[in-house]
């Protein structure tokens, strides 16, 4: 039991301490900058998306199960993965038509 | 008009549903219309309340609040329909065998209502507060009359379906009727704690384990009508995490056994024997 909650503490321990590599996206007149982002597979990776328009913009993507509301000119972190390598796309769900854009995941 | 109907239409479907289920299921207890009628307003209230403070959540807990409200919001529905269904477990036997005749059980079956009650404010609350968002950030191009019809289409659409399905529903023999919501109640239930596991990954504080255990967005996508009614029924994902997994079977593992339990030690007599 002990050594179970060792192994426990060392792997959130280790969730703490790793520094995941962080990937910028912009939002701008409701479209992503960039569109297309190369990421790393295997791994956790964090999204770092800045709102540029005045108004809210929610980050969903239904395959990388993620969704997050974004405020008007502030920024937010999103975690994603481990990704298998692969291409997942991802929309700004208040502004479908023109925020849209991709992961692709070697 | 129709881009801002279909949105809202996503956004009201899931909690269009859980009213529905929770109705369902309450069916012949004494004045479960009011008390739901009452989380649904309170949720809504709620929904504004929450749109204006966006802001301030998403900045919280270095930026991630809204994971955490989120999460914190779906795992407190969990414990709300839980608690339902072990209670129905426990002293459901005379409601399934007589919907008619209800005097003891209507009012031992009140005391859920609150729990019920509030698991339905909070989804109409999550929801909700998405959509006032968007809408207010719509507000600011679109002619106040177009997001208006949007608005009505979508959550009349939403309504539509709920209500489709809740007319569906007490077409179920009496004797099976709450056998059935039972089981969409915990269907439900684990579906929202699959949910409440994405944002708790998406805020890193636990690990997903493994991505995309299976991928069945070939077969069937969230986005469809079917996969988003699957989706909030029974939780489907096209790409489940580990995580989710996990939070998707403990809940109904749980729920099921502890019912089991319930139910048997409920059962009095010499088939006692037979609960084990």
């Amino acid at each position: 039991m002990r050594s179970a909650i060792g192994v426990l503490m060392l792997a959130f321990a280790g969730l703490a301490l790793a520094d995941d590599p962080a990937f910028e996206l912009a939002i701008r007149d409701h479209r992503f900058f960039p569109s297309e982002i190369a990421v790393p597979a295997g791994q956790r990776i964090k999204l770092v998306v800045k709102n540029e328009d005045a108004t809210p913009e929610e980050f969903e993507s239904k395959q990388l199960n993620r969704e997050k509301v974004v405020p008007g000119k502030s920024q937010a972190t999103i975690f994603v993965g481990p990704l298998k390598p692969g291409e997942y796309s991802f929309v700004g769900e208040y502004h479908e038509k023109t925020a849209i854009g991709k992961l692709v995941a070697r | 008009m129709l881009g801002t109907a279909v949105i809202v239409f996503r956004e009201t479907l899931e909690a269009a549903l859980i009213v529905t289920i929770v109705l369902a299921a309450t069916r012949g207890i004494q004045r479960r219309g009011a008390w739901i009628g009452a989380g649904v307003a309170a949720g809504l209230c709620g929904a504004f309340a929450m749109a204006g403070a966006a802001e301030a959540i998403a900045g919280s807990f270095e930026g991630m609040g809204q994971e955490l409200f989120n999460a914190g919001v779906l795992l407190a529905a969990v414990a709300m329909l839980g608690w339902h269904h072990l209670w129905m477990a426990e002293h459901g036997r005379s409601l399934a065998l007589e919907l008619r005749k209800m005097t003891d059980a209507v009012r031992g079956g009140g005391r859920t209502l609150v729990a019920l009650s509030l698991a339905v404010g909070l989804a109409v609350l999550r929801e909700g507060a998405e959509t006032v968002l968007f809408l207010q950030g719509l507000a600011t191009t679109e002619p106040t009359r177009d997001i208006v019809v949007g608005l009505a289409l979508g959550a009349g659409a939403g309504a539509v379906i709920g209500t489709l399905l809740y007319f569906g529903l007490v077409r179920i023999p009496v004797r099976h009727f709450f056998r059935v919501t039972g089981w969409l109640i915990v269907a439900l239930a684990a579906g929202l704690a699959a949910q409440s596991a994405r944002f708790l990954e998406q805020a890193n504080v636990l690990p997903a384990l493994a991505s995309a255990v299976w991928d069945t967005s070939s077969l069937l996508t969230e986005s469809s009508l079917p996969g988003q009614l699957l989706h909030v029924l029974v939780g489907y994902t096209a790409r489940p995490s580990g995580l989710q997994l996990v939070f998707y079977a403990v809940t109904l593992v749980t729920l099921i056994v502890a019912a089991r339990r319930l139910h048997g030690a409920s059962v009095s007599g010499p088939r006692m024997s037979r609960a084990a």
